[in-house]
């Protein structure tokens, strides 16, 4: 019950504020309320059992991905006034409409699995045997810091003076 | 060492424990923090050879809540042209994590608000939303200085996060568990000892998060006025206050609970070890303020990522090698070992930063 009421004050609110996003004009804004939508959606695991991905979704989203885009913010011109439209405003609405229909179909119509289990708990070990364990998934751990270092070696080239 | 436990749902409803622990927490955090102004003011008036605030109440206790209402009945005062939305919300924003994190800290055993198995993790992601508070702080308020602290906070905030995250990484290989309850339960001897050097990265790194002196370079009063706080009055400018003390406690008490064994100790009730230990905490971050000058921002920068970090890389795999090979050796043998590799790589990595290997007379 209690989850149930937490579930829809949280998507309500990361609903309107991804709106807002997309909505208001004065960028800074709309990168205040992405963060805020970030925090429901964290709040979200929260509701799911998954404490440890709400953690991580707080520390890298809000305080690190967002930092950056408020950062990018502070390099544009014209924050107040926003992006104005261009000649792709219409394309751009159907081709969202069209990716929502898309989207909206394909929740409404998946069999969900529900597991009956009741969630882990703690999860932390759980999530590391997986990662770490035989049989777990050891290989994209590796890959995902090789793509990193690739992005940083790559930065690095990019920036260095000649 | 008694391990004296209160059942985890003390006084045994889920909603009057959730109150009390919420009470207990607002009271500690207002009342510590009082107490942490008149501590820095009359601590710092003696090393500096003053005298300090001596006027309200005996030795000037009741000078921070003279204070306080002073700041309450004082104009509050908004830019002109200002975002006034962000300019309002963000004090609140800075200040909320800044008492969030207490939600995790030991009182004494059991006695907390919730004992997260991500305990540490929590306080690690909690503490990272101040920093959005700040920013709309220095953004709204529509003044070079409020923004150029503001960018130099979070840039002081990105470097500095990754040495913090990676020092308390070997502390929880220690402890084999991310929850503050139990890295309390794994202290029989004080991780300080264990991890001399994994604590003197994390204590530089939390002081540069929360800019205390010698990294307050975004309130630097001498370039920036007061920084991303320029343009606040009144009770607004007493959150923010309120928030950078509630931070250095909150930094305290991690301190003690993560590397000095939390609420444990011999003879005095727990609660008072553990009161204590923060004040000393506290006490030694006062001390670093009045001693040691404020760094330059590309020192800000190379001392994170040239010093900080490389460090907390080695120890980090320093102490997973220890853990992995040595697992039945006695704790005790690993103190003399950690202190030594503290004292040769602090050594060897400082002469980095001297011109020619220190062979130079600058």
């Amino acid at each position: 019950m209690s989850v149930s009421v937490a579930f829809w004050v949280l998507a309500s609110i990361a609903v309107l504020a991804a709106l807002s996003v997309v909505l208001v004009r004065d960028v800074f804004r709309a990168a205040l309320s992405l963060i805020l939508c970030f925090l429901m959606v964290a709040g979200l695991y929260i509701t799911l059992s998954a404490d440890f991905l709400a953690a991580v979704q707080i520390l890298i989203y809000v305080g690190a991905i967002s930092v950056l885009i408020i950062l990018a913010i502070m390099l544009t011109r014209e924050v107040q006034r926003g992006s104005p439209s261009n000649r792709f405003r219409l394309p751009a609405f159907f081709v969202a409409v069209l990716f929502f229909a898309g989207i909206g179909y394909a929740m409404l119509n998946t069999p969900w699995q529900i597991s009956s289990t009741p969630p882990l708990e703690p999860t932390t070990p759980a999530i590391a045997g997986l990662l770490f364990g035989p049989g777990g998934f050891i290989l994209p751990v590796e890959i995902a810091p090789l793509l990193l270092l690739a992005a940083i070696i790559g930065a690095i080239v990019l920036v260095r003076e000649k | 060492m008694a391990m004296q436990m209160l059942p985890p749902n003390w006084p045994g409803n889920f909603w009057a424990h959730w109150a009390i622990f919420a009470v207990v927490i607002l009271v500690f955090v207002l009342l510590m923090v009082m107490f942490f102004i008149w501590l820095e003011r009359r601590a710092m008036a003696v090393m500096q050879a003053r005298l300090g605030p001596n006027r309200a109440g005996p030795f000037g206790l009741f000078q921070p809540a003279a204070d306080a209402l002073k700041i309450l009945i004082k104009e509050d005062i908004i830019p002109a042209r200002s975002d006034k939305l962000v300019h309002w919300l963000a004090p609140v924003v800075a200040f909320v994590p800044a008492v969030l994190v207490f939600a995790v800290v030991p009182f004494w055993g059991g006695a907390l608000l919730a004992d997260l198995n991500i305990g540490i993790l929590y306080v690690v992601a909690i503490s990272s939303v101040t920093i959005v508070g700040i920013f709309m702080a220095g953004w709204s308020s529509n003044n070079k200085y409020s923004t150029l602290g503001a960018m130099r906070q979070v840039a002081s905030v990105v470097s500095y996060e990754i040495p913090v995250v990676l020092s308390l990484v070997g502390v929880i290989l220690l402890a084999g568990s991310l929850s503050m309850q139990q890295i309390v339960a794994a202290q029989d001897i004080p991780f300080i000892l264990l991890q001399p050097l994994g604590f003197l990265l994390f204590f530089t790194g939390a002081l540069a998060e929360i800019n205390r002196a010698p990294f307050d370079l975004t309130e630097a009063d001498s370039e920036l006025v007061a920084g991303y706080m320029t343009e606040y009055s009144g009770m607004k400018f007493g959150l923010f206050f309120l928030a950078e003390y509630a931070e250095a406690l909150a930094i305290s008490a991690i301190v003690t609970t993560v590397f000095l064994g939390g609420w444990r100790g011999p003879l005095l009730p727990p609660w008072l070890w553990f009161v204590g230990k923060v004040v000393i905490v506290f006490f030694v971050i006062v001390w670093i303020r009045t001693t040691v000058p404020r760094l330059r921002i590309d020192q800000l920068m190379a001392l994170a990522w040239k010093f900080l970090l490389p460090l907390a890389l080695l120890n980090l795999l320093i102490t997973a090698a220890e853990i992995l090979f040595w697992p039945a050796v006695s704790l005790w043998v690993l103190i003399p070992i950690n202190f030594a590799v503290m004292i040769v790589l602090v050594l060897l990595w400082s002469r980095l930063f001297k011109l020619g290997w220190g062979k130079v007379e600058v």
